[in-house]
């Protein structure tokens, strides 16, 4: 793009924004759709509109997987990698459309038009092998659509005029329950929430209604946080915290002059294997928003966000049109339902590729426009959030319980599920099953329950909540999902017994290091030392020193990494080691120590240049594995 | 003011708002720490410093000291694991600590005697980092960055320039210089800033200065870093 044109389009995007240096991530991103890429003249035309130093600016684009400081061609592809859409046979895909556009994966095409790379999990495991073009979601694929795809861009055809049908997304909703299930008036837990009575002896806590000082909406907010309290609820995002503690703590939490309180709805949903929030964000917006706002009204919020996974971009302009009718039914906006003070909005921020972003702290940081580190805690977000002010970040599926409790009250919701469990818990199913997809169960049900609902035959495995959850082998499946047997944020996925388990959690390994942040040392480099492990290990290369070393990497991760990333990197292996072991013994080739280092695979690019592969071009492998 | 908490078995006094670090240096205890610095706000990211309070691992350069907390530092559990550390970040970057303008004075190799490192044990990366050779006064060898931070800290806080900053994420995180052209010559980096002494490890050096203190002079030839206690 010509460079008047590039800073026309920075000029017009920081307008937009108001210049405003805490919506970096947004101007970035809006900034690289208008121009493929974020330019060193971009940034120098940023830097001084925002007024700030072009480290600030480069050091934040440079985090983010989806910011492009090199060109990457008119049209990015990114080929989800999660283990789902490899068994989906996403590898030969990948290769044919590399083939059929003259293009290297990772790289861009001589002409400078297309580049083909991987990415994280992008959600759509239920509809996998799938892949981004400039952000938006391509599921289903099939030789055909890549062929189709290929000849799109060779024709240089404009992402707006692809067919329509490539980016519909399904739900594949297949179990409903109270909140799939639900037909939410919009307004009507909202209303419920008003009139609340408060309990005996609450009104003195009271008198802080929703807008500091005004003594209007009396008894509402402290009835619902104690309706919130007594449902039980704990969040949905994996942690488990109890909703009803989070809000109180953020509802007392002093404000200091200037200050208000917000509402986070953490819609990252970066864990492979999880599209749930993605689900209820699709078809269920207005639950998810109606409960921001009974968070809003219980804590005293006046400003919220919803934090929308970059991966989920194509939900964007859906969602803000849902906020703008909320608006217009004066269920946001100023003195909402007419009850005067009270006020609350809420924006929507998108990621642009970065898991690390969904653990909460790093999460407001990328909000206020930095890149996604997480803080150090001490102090909490309850008290010191956005923008050091008091915030409570949820899960998607949190506030959409939320709502339902205000609706329905907090008796209610108890009653259902377990004791320890209140309430239901959706799953995302996916892998080797007959019918992927959403599954809404209350609290109890065993994994063998859901692995027959979705038919799942012939089962050797099942990764509950992901990567950074547990694997769960066949003698386990009696086991229920609950936060006193299995805890999950929603993965469910399935694998039978034609899976090689050492290669699910060296995909996983592999996530991890990709989506290291590199703030603390123990995860920058323990993540890679554990990749290149696990890669030796496959490469046939392990031995048995290799599983002490990986036993000492997860107690270093675990006990010295800064956040919930470090300390989980190691659990796919530590699992499946201990649950699957023949699949690692296949690897386990030496009895010695045997070198990672192998001088034949070290020639590949020798073999490359000179295009040769015969006999005569390879030493005999050291490794006597697979080379 | 009379608070205090146990350290390996020993009372530590400390004030309100002190670290767990900052109050054992006052007493003379040694922690060992890397991005930690007494005149700038505490990061937290290279993890050294980590301690067990009431037995839970955390970084004693951001953990507020309170009375009666029990914390453990000098114990094999937590050498062990400071040395893995420390192994990680030798084979993270290039470090040739005999031709390196910083041996003896880095708080890198000093950390390393300390801890009892006998080898890297780890396979190193080799990772490909160019030099920055443009300034005419210094040298940026980004070879040795260990990441911690505090050329940002101090460009940003004390010089009020931010000639530098963290860009990339994950093991791709690197130090980036305030120009265009990505060359410390093209920024405002000079002699005097706070930025220009900060560096625990050979990065940021001074050209023309070459072993003016010979080997076997130098800092920690002289004294090993717990003697440094205090300054923490
Ligand atoms: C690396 C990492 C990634 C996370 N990703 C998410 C996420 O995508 N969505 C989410 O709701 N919580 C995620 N969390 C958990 C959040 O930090 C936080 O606990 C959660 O949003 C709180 O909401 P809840 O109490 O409603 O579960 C993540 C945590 C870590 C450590
Ligand atoms: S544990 Fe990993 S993701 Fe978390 S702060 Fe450390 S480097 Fe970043
Ligand atoms: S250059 Fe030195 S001071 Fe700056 S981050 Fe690297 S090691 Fe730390
Ligand atoms: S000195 Fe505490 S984490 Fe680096």
């Amino acid at each position: 793009m010509h460079a008047q044109g590039v800073a026309g389009v920075v000029d017009r995007v920081a307008a937009r924004y108001r210049r405003d240096p805490t919506c970096m991530v947004q101007i970035l991103r809006e900034i690289q759709e208008a121009c493929d890429w974020i330019s060193p003249e971009a940034i120098d035309r940023l830097q001084a509109t925002l007024g700030l130093p072009r480290t600030k600016v480069e050091g934040v684009a440079g985090f983010y997987s989806f910011f492009y400081l090199n060109p990457r061609g008119r049209y990015r592809i990114l080929f989800s990698d999660n283990i789902t859409d490899r068994m989906l046979g996403s590898k030969a895909l990948i290769d044919r459309l590399c083939n059929s556009l003259w293009v290297e994966l990772g790289k861009v095409s001589e002409d400078g038009l297309v580049s083909v790379a991987q990415t994280a999990c992008t959600g759509l495991c239920d509809q996998g092998p799938a892949l981004l073009v400039n952000n938006y979601a391509i599921g289903g694929l099939t030789p055909q659509r890549i062929d189709e795809i290929a000849e799109l861009i060779r024709s240089r055809t404009p992402l707006p005029e692809w067919p329509a049908e490539y980016f519909r997304v399904e739900d594949n909703i297949r179990r409903t329950d109270i909140l799939l299930g639900s037909e939410l008036t919009p307004g009507d837990a909202l209303r419920a929430a008003r009139a609340r009575a408060p309990d005996e002896g609450l009104m003195a806590s009271n008198m802080r209604s929703w807008r500091e000082g005004l003594p209007t909406g009396l008894g509402g907010p402290v009835a619902v946080l104690d309706e919130i309290k007594r449902a039980n609820l704990r969040g949905r995002g994996g942690a488990g915290f109890i909703t009803g503690l989070k809000w109180e703590a953020c509802r007392n939490a002093p404000l200091k002059a200037g200050q208000q309180r917000i509402v986070v709805c953490n819609a990252d949903e970066g864990e492979p294997g999880t599209f749930k929030d993605r689900v209820l964000l699709n078809t269920y917006p207005d639950l998810v928003f109606e409960g921001m706002t009974v968070a809003a009204y219980a804590v005293g919020a006046t400003r919220g966000f919803v934090y929308l996974r970059g991966e989920y971009r194509y939900l964007l302009d859906r969602l803000n049109a849902v906020l703008a009718e909320r608006r217009r039914a004066n269920l946001l906006g100023a003195d909402i339902l007419g009850n005067p003070g009270a006020d609350f909005d809420i924006e929507i921020h998108v990621g642009a590729g970065a898991y690390v972003c969904g653990e909460e702290s790093a999460l407001i940081e990328s909000l206020e426009g930095k890149r996604g580190t997480p803080r150090n805690r001490p102090p909490f977000p309850v008290t010191n959030g956005y923008l050091d002010q008091p915030t409570i970040v949820n899960n998607v599926e949190t506030f959409a319980a939320a709502a339902m409790i205000a609706l329905k009250g907090g008796d209610w919701y108890a009653g259902i599920g377990t004791k320890h469990s209140a309430g239901t818990k959706i799953l995302s199913v996916s892998g080797d099953c007959e019918r992927p997809g959403i599954y809404e169960y209350p609290f109890g049900v065993s994994v063998r329950q859901v692995l027959h609902d979705c038919g799942a035959r012939d089962t050797q495995a099942v990764q509950v909540s992901g990567p950074s959850g547990i694997c769960v082998a066949a003698d386990e499946f009696d086991r229920i999902i609950g936060f006193e047997d299995i805890p999950t944020a929603g993965a469910f996925t399935v694998f039978d017994h034609s899976r090689d388990m050492f290669e699910v959690a060296r995909n996983y390994v592999h996530f991890f290091q990709h989506e290291s942040c590199g703030f603390c040392t123990p995860c920058r480099v323990g993540t890679s030392l554990l990749k290149n492990l696990m890669d030796k290990l496959h490469n046939g290369a392990g031995s048995p020193y290799d599983f002490a070393e990986i036993e000492n990497l997860n107690r270093l991760l675990q006990s010295m990494s800064h956040c919930g990333l470090g300390h989980t990197a190691c659990n796919p292996v530590l699992d499946t080691i201990a649950k699957f072991r023949p699949a690692y013994e296949k690897h386990m080739i030496h009895s010695e120590f045997t070198p990672a280092f192998d001088l034949d695979r070290e020639l590949a690019e020798a073999r490359q240049m000179t295009g040769r592969d015969d006999a005569g071009a390879h030493l005999a492998s050291v490794h006597g594995g697979r080379a | 003011m009379s608070q205090s908490f146990v350290l390996d078995g020993k009372g530590i006094p400390f004030e309100d708002g002190q670290t767990i670090l900052q109050a054992a240096g006052n007493a003379g205890v040694f922690i060992p720490h890397l991005c930690f610095h007494p005149e700038f706000k505490p990061h937290g990211s290279c993890k050294l410093c980590t301690v067990k309070v009431n037995g839970r691992h955390t970084a004693s350069c951001t953990m507020r000291a309170m009375p009666g907390m029990v914390v453990e530092s000098n114990t094999e559990e937590l050498n062990g694991e400071r040395r893995a550390l420390t192994q990680m970040l030798f084979v993270e970057g290039n470090h040739f600590c005999p031709s390196c303008e910083k041996s003896g004075n880095c708080q890198l190799q000093a950390t390393a005697y300390h801890l009892g490192m006998m080898s890297p044990h780890f396979d190193h990366f080799f990772p490909n980092r160019a030099v920055d050779a443009s300034h005419p006064e210094f040298l940026l060898d980004f070879n040795r960055c260990i990441l911690c931070s505090l050329c940002v800290r101090a460009s940003r806080d004390v010089d009020g320039k931010n000639v530098f900053a963290l860009s990339g994420r994950g093991i791709k995180t690197h130090l980036i210089v305030n120009a265009k052209s990505g060359r410390l010559a093209d920024t405002d980096f000079s002699l005097a800033d706070k930025a220009a002494s900060v560096c625990p490890v050979g990065v940021i050096l001074r050209k023309r200065q070459g072993f003016a203190v010979p080997i076997g002079e130098r800092r920690f030839d002289k004294a090993p870093i717990e003697a440094s206690a205090k300054e923490a």
